[in-house]
């Protein structure tokens, strides 16, 4: 990949760590803004205006340009970290402190570790080669994802289990119920896809990110193929987000804050970013698989040349897609009432793990008899 | 008398069982909220429009010929439910021309917005329409001495509003007529 590069053992670990960085960045950024974007539309959705006074000092004095930054609230994110980070420290005396300072810990590993697998975007090389775009383009990324991100729930169990308080507790307890339930039909709902991807004679691994989504370029997005799946998919990812519908361990009318409700200045502030990068994760995952990653439009060649103009305009398009999907989340939760606790069980166990299933065996059947048929599929 | 009727409640079909269709109206509607006008005020910098009978920071006013209304009769001072009043009465001294006949005036006029509750009985029980609960909505102050508002203050924040009666007036009109009252 880097051929014309010094071929150095430090060099390249150096590159390495320097994109990890680029990427941390990037995520925690787009994190941040979330909170942002959260809080305006929401305020929009309530015919309200949302924050919009923050003010840096110079460029709120350019004209134009830096009050309309004010009033999106562009500096805001920057003036809620710095409440976070400089607000008093307050541990509760009836914790238990050694897992209550843990847990903010673990549930932001998880959230940051999967960004590892994370593709984004295409390199089309002078040569006329491409690679793809991430920190470890694993063959098996997608079960890599899950495996660490259903690490997160611990983070949250932990810190309702530590705290010392009912609430806390009940939040915590809730959530591990909760992953556990929707776990199983997240998992089902992507063995179709799998399935698909990975017709006998396909060169992409039908368990590579990249793979899944460079399988979409030029064909049908893959929600189209399988909407079924998409759905659960989606309606999972909700609930592995904890996001209303379904954010029962947080649920503030009947627990107050869940399983942060002990939690104050930095540490609730750590909880916070994990729970948005999340999210960010969870949309990129979804558009990486359903929705085409950077390719550009279903049944569509991707418009842009195959140079450095392409590579960007394919990474722009993936956040686009991205970013739309964080939109998406916010857009649910301020129409979505929360569900009961149990209808959320109910929900999971009863409707979505059967759906999946019964997806499964109808796509089993189909790919099949195309496969008997001897023919690929789109 | 109105028929009561009984709305047959039909089984859900499959397509209202998903929810789904819903959902989709429900994110219809929250989409179309976002590009509604805001009723959201920028209030330090816009002010809401106070209607005219609001019962706002009680005041002090003048009549049109700038002479204080006030005549200390202190209704106010034992009606106020929390007691938040406080009068010392003075009375009006004779060399002051434009205020013939007006016997009484307040010394000291002390309102302590600590204890307000802009009840407006004040306001109600003043024979001689002294004293108005007008537009004022926001007092602060960064001390308790400063939330008490003096004579001085009260009279700043009252202003001058109209007067139907001039009772002064008539008085000295009566009397220079040979009435007693």
């Amino acid at each position: 990949m880097f051929d014309w590069l010094p071929q150095n053992v430090w060099f390249s670990v150096g590159l390495k760590v320097f994109f990890a960085l680029m990427m941390i960045g990037a995520v925690m950024t787009m994190a941040g803004y979330s909170v942002l974007a959260e809080r305006k539309v929401s305020a929009w959705m309530q015919g309200r205006v949302g924050p919009n006074r923050t003010a840096l000092p110079f460029i709120d004095y350019i004209p134009i340009i830096g009050p309309f930054l004010r009033k999106l609230g562009i500096f805001q994110p920057l003036a809620d970290g710095l409440k976070f980070l400089f607000k008093e420290e307050i541990v509760p005396g009836h914790v238990n402190k050694f897992y209550y300072y843990l847990a903010p810990l673990v549930a932001l590993v998880p959230a940051l570790t999967t960004m590892t697998v994370l593709p984004f975007g295409q390199m089309y090389w002078p040569d006329g080669t491409t690679s793809i775009l991430a920190l470890a383009d694993l063959e098996v990324g997608i079960l890599f994802v899950f495996a660490v991100s259903s690490l997160g729930v611990y983070g949250i169990a932990l810190a309702g289990w530590s705290s010392n308080n009912k609430y806390s507790f009940l939040g915590g307890i809730r959530s591990s119920a909760q992953m556990i339930s929707y776990e199983l039909a997240m998992g089902l709902s992507l063995l179709p896809v799998f399935l698909w991807v990975a017709v006998p004679g396909a060169q992409e691994s039908g368990l590579s990110i990249s793979g899944i989504a460079n399988s979409q370029e030029g064909a049908a997005w893959l929600f189209l193929v399988q909407p079924v799946s998409a759905l659960v998919f989606l309606i999972a990812l909700f609930a592995e987000t904890n996001r209303l519908p379904f954010d029962m361990p947080e649920s503030e009318t009947d627990l107050v804050g869940g399983f942060h409700t002990e939690y104050g200045s930095f540490k609730f502030g750590i909880f916070f970013v994990a729970e948005y990068a999340h999210i960010v994760i969870g949309s990129a995952i979804f558009t990486l698989l359903f929705l085409g990653g950077w390719h550009f439009l279903p049944f569509m060649n991707d418009p842009w040349p195959a140079n450095w103009i392409g590579t960007l305009l394919g990474v722009g398009w993936f956040l686009a897609k991205t970013v739309f999907l964080i939109f998406f989340f916010i857009w649910i939760r301020w129409t979505l009432p929360r569900f009961r606790y149990d209808q959320v069980m109910h929900l999971g166990w009863t409707k979505l793990l059967p759906l999946a299933l019964a997806n499964l065996i109808v796509y089993v059947i189909i790919v099949t008899l195309i496969d008997q048929s001897n023919s690929t599929p789109f | 008398m109105a028929k009561t009727v009984v709305l047959e409640r039909k089984p859900l079909s499959l397509s209202e069982r998903t929810y789904l269709p819903q959902i989709v109206t429900g994110l219809k509607t929250t989409f179309s909220n976002m590009f509604k006008p805001k009723v959201t005020l920028q209030y330090p910098e816009e002010k809401p429009v106070i209607p005219n009978n609001y019962r706002g920071v009680p005041t002090l006013v003048k009549d049109p010929n700038g002479r204080e209304k006030c005549v200390s009769c202190q209704l106010c001072e034992f009606v106020c439910p929390p007691k938040a009043i406080r009068i010392t009465p003075g009375s009006v001294p004779d060399d002051q021309e434009d205020r013939e006949h007006v016997e009484k005036a307040p010394q000291e006029f002390e309102i302590n917005m600590l204890r307000c509750i802009y009840c407006g009985y004040c306001q109600e029980v003043c024979p001689e329409e002294a004293i108005f609960l007008q537009d004022q909505y926001s007092s602060s102050g960064y001390s308790r001495e400063e939330m008490v508002n003096n004579k001085q203050k009260l009279y700043e924040l009252g202003g001058t509003l109209p007067d139907h009666h001039y009772k002064w007036d008539k008085k000295k009109e009566a009397e220079e007529l040979g009435n007693a009252h």
